[in-house]
């Protein structure tokens, strides 16, 4: 199925959690996530079931003022 | 993510937001300096009650010049304040702190939520109810606004413990452009107020200062100074002044001149 993971299209199996697409992606911690818009604690990212056109944010530390 | 306050904090006049005390009454971001040992320069020469972070795609140009960033954080040890710089809408605000929260494992958060991308000011019409869903999931929230006294008291009333108005726009370094909204916001509310954005000199916030504000938020006005060390050090002076001027209670301006030197016993007075 497909999702999107930070604006880049992916094609990951169905039934795929978080998790797999972070592997997939390499993400390196420290890192939070949102699916759809949506917070999802890394506690979740081994269950959370993703969807056709998922939406996924991986986002990490920067700088800002 | 949070450091111990430091053994010589003046208790006595500390800045207390949301209950926490602190040393200093001066924010810092970390955005646009040079390079990172100029900003870890800066930090140290400023030592500032909080620094300010933010959140970025991994893989993007901007957190792949920041792979060392984390590092830096965890060896500086300051408090950090995590911004939602660049929502535009509540949802983005709430899931950004949200993820914030969980990164830097902090309650504390600077809502930014905007409404314009020119002149980058505050989203007034939607940033209470954002708030409001941000205190009652557990923030502890410095909302950047304008310095409308209808906005700033709403803001409080819905619970925010602190507002930060704007001088002026996020980076132009005009100093305050509203005086008159600024004096009246101290006037008018009890609660803790930072000046955030648009500083440009030491003298800016030391003028904020003796209005009575509690602190300032800058970033651009040290990182973009030729030396940031050396303007971090006069920004931290220069807050310290305006604190001590406000406490001390300065003089009030008058319209005629009044001469300090005694008059009396003044040589060849009425001598022809």
């Amino acid at each position: 199925m497909r999702v999107i993971v930070n604006q880049v299209e992916h094609e990951v199996p169905s039934q795929s959690m978080i998790s797999d697409v972070l592997s997939l992606i390499d993400a390196r911690p420290p890192y939070a996530v949102a699916v759809n818009m949506n917070f999802v604690p890394k506690t979740d990212h081994a269950k959370h079931l993703l969807n056709e056109n998922d939406h996924i944010e991986v986002i990490t530390p920067v700088t800002g003022g | 993510m949070t450091a111990p306050l430091p053994n010589n904090l003046n208790s006595a006049d500390a800045l207390v937001l949301y209950g926490e005390s602190f040393a200093s009454r001066l924010l810092l971001g970390t955005s646009r300096y040079p390079s990172p040992q100029v900003l870890e320069n800066a930090v140290q020469a400023s030592n500032p009650a909080m620094i300010t972070v933010s959140l970025r795609r991994q893989g993007s140009s901007t957190a792949e010049s920041h792979s060392g960033f984390w590092e830096l954080l965890k060896k500086m040890a300051v408090p950090v304040l995590p911004n939602t710089a660049g929502c535009h809408s509540p949802q983005e605000v709430i899931t950004t702190a949200q993820m914030a929260r969980e990164v830097f494992e902090t309650d504390w958060i600077k809502l930014e939520l905007i409404g314009d991308d020119y002149t980058l000011q505050p989203d007034t019409l939607r940033l209470v109810q954002t708030a409001e869903t941000l205190i009652k999931d557990g923030f502890k929230v410095l909302p950047y606004c304008t310095e409308d006294l209808i906005l700033c008291q709403r803001l409080v009333d819905i619970g925010c413990q602190a507002v930060m108005p704007w001088a002026a726009p996020i980076g132009t370094g005009q100093g305050p452009l509203n005086p008159y909204a600024l004096k009246l916001l101290r006037d008018r509310l009890k609660v803790p107020l930072l000046v955030d954005a648009g500083l440009g000199l030491p003298s800016h916030a030391c003028t904020v200062m003796e209005w009575g504000f509690d602190g300032v938020l800058l970033n651009t006005a040290v990182a973009l100074a030729e030396d940031p060390v050396v303007m971090a050090t006069a920004f931290t002076k220069a807050v310290d002044a305006g604190r001590a001027a406000y406490l001390s209670g300065a003089m009030k301006p008058q319209a005629s001149a009044q001469a300090s030197t005694p008059l009396v016993g003044t040589p060849f007075w009425h001598q022809s």
